[in-house]
């Protein structure tokens, strides 16, 4: 009982990372139809300029992730207007390539910044612990979900009651239409990819609690695709939905797998997410909650 | 007849196959004859260091042949070459393994049999994973693909027996060939030479091979899936058949060229099928040319010489340090760098990637002292 609560607790506050990362890929899928292969490199961006600032600097955690939210969208937007901008009207497939190798070039070099050891970010939780149900689970797996909720209502408040929000949904709906009404579809996408910054860079600042950041954090930002596939590459809902299933089984598999299932290898937590998510696709092409194409011809 | 209309007009075709044929102008019939004699000679002129770049890079040319049959020609998207890569590597070590050895081998050490054995069960799993080809389409098929990569990294990981484990390894396949070690120094020739002419033997086989396969029916119903799938159906294309034939025919390739490259270094590690590894055949043909068989070749060549290529940077530049720390940068930090900032070049600059500057060279010179 003790491990399925622990479990649980675990699987919800890393599938409120992962729901962060999988809103990331989504809010630039929706506007753009890429995806950011780059954001895993900015996740670990964010993550650093928390580390190096907190613990580093000594500034507060929280005025250190402000910082580091607005430094990660600002280097996202230099991205976009560098490197993605000049490819628009290229086929999506080239445009998702092109950000692998911004993602492969900016990993070097925050590498540099990270070390051969792993960098802790400051965070206020270290390792307490705190009793739920009987049952002592780390704080910190608590304010995952918390954090990710504000983060959430804000964004949708964004989208649904400002005017750049309603010309972010105009363009993802059409970009021609909606281009035809006078929106700026360029500036649609920098504000994308400066949203997607700015939440991979809070992922980045809760992903670096606990073992810190090291040099392989930036698989985990890799976990948002699962998610995004199984709640749909277009639906916001299903993304959070999707980072929360694959947090719970990647944990309940890591709690239960090497009981029930010890063949399947040490460490099969890490990848049931993919096995999940092809499983669902095999079922259902486009996701749970995505809008399947329509052809017509 | 044929001949004597074209000469002298070398864009004038008479029929459908002279449009299609393999070595079609005179032009590319003699160049094609002088890269076959320069590469046979090649191995006689270089160092034993460089030729074991060049057989690395060969083998290579063959995976990238095959990914740019599915990507580049039938347009389905896969970043998952790493993984049948993999199986190749381990089908072929497996079957000509020492069977008393420390990793399951069953101590088949002819080249041919475990070539085809390597190729055969990769081309096996890509028929099993090739339905999800069939229903996913763009960049779900792409995120699919990665899936599979780590699914499969953690099966290499994980199936000490065959791969030894990771950071423990096994040796790689031992090519044999009529009795001769193709893997050991021998009388005539060195252990690089042999390899580096088998290599180049095998690549002129599978690009036919694979050529072949481009200009026939099939490669047309690859093509016309890649411009527009319901437009193919919708002629009579069988999407779900020719789907899977790409996903086989690659997978093959792929599961070939993972058993050749890993005979080169003569050992096999879990952990060098990463999605590291499927960007490197996905940057070779972007780099060399999508959809174009001479382009896989130039690509394959080119990015695997950039280990070497930025050693060599390394030594020149002052403030690149060595292997161990030092300098603003270090030779893989080097190689990391050159090849993002590569792709994102020749994907914004170029995008025909080498192929396409050798066509603007050609064109410069066919139809010098006019700009076109």
């Amino acid at each position: 009982m003790a491990r399925l609560i622990q479990g649980i607790v675990v699987g919800l506050g890393n599938g409120a990372i992962y729901a962060l990362l999988a809103l990331a890929f989504v809010t630039i899928y929706k506007s753009t139809r890429v995806l950011n292969f780059a954001l895993p490199a900015l996740m670990v961006a964010g993550g650093v300029t928390v580390s190096y600032l907190a613990a580093g600097a000594g500034m507060g955690y929280v005025a250190a992730v402000g910082v580091a939210v607005v430094s990660t969208a600002l280097l996202a937007v230099v991205l976009e207007w560098c490197f993605v901008r000049p490819m628009r009207g290229a086929p999506v497939f080239i445009v998702a390539i092109i950000t692998l190798g911004i993602d492969i070039v900016l990993r070097v070099v925050v590498n540099r910044f990270i070390g051969a050891t792993a960098r802790q970010v400051g965070d206020p939780w270290g390792i307490d612990a705190v009793m739920v149900l009987g049952t002592p689970v780390q704080e910190r797996y608590l304010w995952f979900p918390l954090i990710a909720l504000v983060i959430v209502v804000a964004l949708l408040a964004f989208f649904t009651y400002t005017r750049a929000g309603l010309a972010m949904r105009a363009t993802s709906f059409d970009q021609e239409a909606a281009q035809a009404q006078g929106i700026s579809v360029r500036m649609v996408f920098t504000l994308s990819w400066a949203i997607a910054g700015a939440l991979v860079a809070v992922a980045g600042a809760l992903i670096g609690t606990g073992s810190g950041i090291n040099q392989t954090t930036w698989v985990a930002a890799l976990k948002a695709l699962p998610a995004i596939i199984l709640g749909g590459l277009e639906s916001i809902g299903g993304a959070i939905i999707g980072g929360l299933v694959v947090g719970l089984v990647e944990a309940l598999v890591g709690t239960y797998q090497a009981d029930y299932a010890p063949w399947l290898g040490n460490n099969f937590a890490v990848v049931s997410p993919y096995v999940i998510m092809l499983l669902v696709l095999l079922v259902r092409p486009y996701g749970l909650f995505g809008t399947p194409d329509i052809e017509r011809v | 007849m044929a001949m004597s209309l074209t000469r002298g007009r070398p864009l004038m075709r008479t029929s459908y196959a002279q449009d299609m044929g393999l070595l079609n102008t005179r032009g590319k019939r003699a160049g094609v004859g002088v890269i076959l004699v320069l590469a046979v000679l090649l191995p006689f002129l270089a160092t034993d260091g460089l030729l074991v770049v060049f057989a690395t890079g060969l083998a290579a040319c063959i995976g990238a042949i095959g990914l740019n049959l599915v990507t580049g020609y039938a347009g389905q998207v896969s970043l998952g070459h790493a993984f049948f890569l993999g199986i190749g590597a381990y089908t072929a070590a497996v079957i000509s393994g020492d069977p008393e050895g420390r990793t399951l081998g069953l101590g088949i050490s002819l080249l041919p049999v475990w070539l085809l054995g390597a190729g055969v069960v990769a081309a096996a799993v890509g028929l099993v994973v090739s339905p999800l080809a069939v229903r996913l389409r763009g960049l779900y098929l792409a995120v699919v693909t990665i899936g599979l990569v780590f699914l499969g990294e953690h099966i290499f990981k994980e199936w000490d027996t065959v791969t030894g484990g990771p950071g423990v390894g096994r040796p790689s396949a031992r090519p044999r060939l009529f009795g001769f070690d193709l893997a050991a120094d021998g009388a005539m020739l060195t252990r690089e030479q042999k390899l580096y002419l088998l290599m180049l033997v095998l690549v002129v086989v599978f690009a036919i091979a694979a050529r072949n396969i481009a200009r026939s029916d099939v490669g047309r119903a690859f093509a016309a899936i890649r411009d527009r799938d319901v437009a193919a159906a919708v002629v009579g294309v069988n999407l779900t058949r020719h789907k899977a034939i790409a996903f086989t025919v690659s997978s093959f390739y792929a599961g070939c060229a993972g058993a050749l490259v890993y005979t080169v270094t003569g050992f096999v590690e879990p952990g060098s099928f990463s999605l590291l590894l499927s960007v490197q055949y996905v940057a070779m043909i972007l780099i060399g040319g999508v959809a174009t068989i001479s382009g896989s070749i130039m690509g394959a060549l080119f990015v695997s010489s950039l280990n070497t290529a930025s050693r060599e940077l390394a030594a020149g530049l002052p403030f690149i340090g060595a292997v161990t720390g030092g300098g603003a940068l270090n030779v893989f930090q080097l190689e990391g760098i050159l090849y993002g900032l590569l792709i994102i070049g020749f994907l914004i600059f170029e995008p025909r990637g080498l192929y396409g500057i050798w066509l603007r060279a050609r064109t410069y010179w066919t139809s010098w002292p006019f700009t076109y």
